[in-house]
């Protein structure tokens, strides 16, 4: 025998349950995005190190060379 | 055979029930003024950051909207105009509410720190606590200037997408905000005229039940006198430019002359047409807000094409 559920408390869950669903996909699109618009508008790639952790040879030169000045 | 609706015990919302909680309809006002804060603003802003700042902003709205339905939930179930509510309606749990409103008052500040600056967040964040804890929790049920001092947290949007833009606070953000600073009081009190009953059933101390209708009526054209020299001056700001200045000559016109007619009136003129006058002046004063903010935009648009301002 098959149990047919055809009660109005399941068409408010799936009404709900697809809320949520499209309110989350809704929200990766939203960080997606916004992470692309902001890396693209840091211009130069130079300014996107500066957040990590990773050694940036092209920094540190730059940095030894304004220090040798400096006790010249 | 179990019913399933008595397993459950409760009623379990649809996902239009919450959005119910979040005060649409106030969200249409707060997204339209910060929009225009945030299009009017000297700074451009990359098209998809000022959507998600316009949505944080909205989202705010929403969650402090939220908040005031899970604390007033009590004087909501009395008021005739707020009893088919999500909360008093029981179409949705009290807890249920104050969680979503905690939830997205975090979701929506954090998102626009992250997107776009804190002084924004920072704004948004004190907009959902004036709304939320000064004006619910306290000011609304304890002094009939509630209206007066809680409208500065609907007077924030426009700031909030100023700031949104350009990380700043300026004149012409502080005036858009006094304009709606300005405009609450005679916007509410001409509603509270007309549905007087509820407001004293509910035991909210409304300026019509604690210091009487009379009163009101001055209030309303003492507080519309003084909104006029806030929304002209905006019109000789870096924002505003001869369009505005018309559209404002004639709204505040049109206004001050709603607020002369409800200020010669009695409560037996009122009743006798069934407080025709202060519904016209009610709706009235949307057309002005909306009319001030439309014309802003126009005298931006202009200004991107080489017209308008000064």
């Amino acid at each position: 025998m098959v149990i047919k559920v055809e009660h109005e408390l399941h068409k408010r869950r799936l009404d709900r349950n697809v809320g949520v669903g499209l309110l989350l996909i809704g929200f990766v699109v939203i960080v997606l995005v916004l992470t692309v618009v902001k890396v693209q508008g840091l211009g130069d790639i130079r300014e996107m190190e500066r957040f990590d952790h990773v050694a940036r040879p092209a920094l540190e030169q730059a940095a030894g060379a304004s220090e040798e000045e400096g006790t010249q | 055979m179990t019913d399933v609706t008595q397993q459950t015990g409760t009623y379990e919302a649809r996902m239009g029930d919450y959005f119910a909680l979040m005060k649409p309809r106030v969200m249409q006002l707060v997204v339209f003024t910060a929009l225009v804060g945030l299009l009017v603003a000297p700074v451009p802003v990359h098209p998809f950051i000022g959507f998600v700042g316009i949505l944080c902003i909205a989202v705010g709205a929403g969650a402090s909207g939220a908040l005031n339905m899970w604390w007033d939930a009590d004087i909501d179930a009395v008021m005739k105009r707020t009893q088919s509510r999500p909360i008093p309606s029981g179409r949705v749990q009290p807890g249920e509410a104050l969680g979503i409103g905690l939830a997205l008052s975090g979701f929506s500040v954090i998102l626009l720190a992250l997107a776009t600056n804190l002084l924004a967040a920072g704004l948004l964040a004190f907009t959902i606590f004036f709304y939320a804890v000064i004006y619910s929790m306290w000011l609304k049920r304890s002094t009939p200037q509630n209206i007066v001092i809680g409208g500065a947290a609907g007077a924030f949007p426009p700031m909030v997408g100023w700031a949104v833009a350009t990380g700043g606070i300026a004149p012409e953000s502080v005036l858009m905000f006094a304009l709606i600073f300005m405009w609450t009081p005679p916007h509410f009190w001409a509603l509270a005229l007309f549905v007087k009953s509820d407001y004293g059933n509910a035991d909210v101390p409304m300026l019509t039940e604690t210091h009487g209708r009379r009163v009101t009526r001055n209030h309303i054209l003492g507080y519309t006198i003084a909104l006029v020299p806030v929304a002209l001056g905006i019109a000789f700001t870096s924002i505003g430019g001869p369009v505005y200045l018309a559209v404002a000559l004639l709204l505040n016109g049109w206004f001050l002359k709603g607020a002369v007619d409800i200020w010669r009136r009695d409560d037996a003129d009122s009743e006798a047409d069934q407080h025709a006058v202060e519904k016209r002046v009610f709706k009235i004063s949307l057309y002005y807000l909306f009319g001030h903010f439309g014309a802003l935009l126009v005298e931006a648009v202009l200004r991107t094409n080489g017209l308008g301002g000064w």
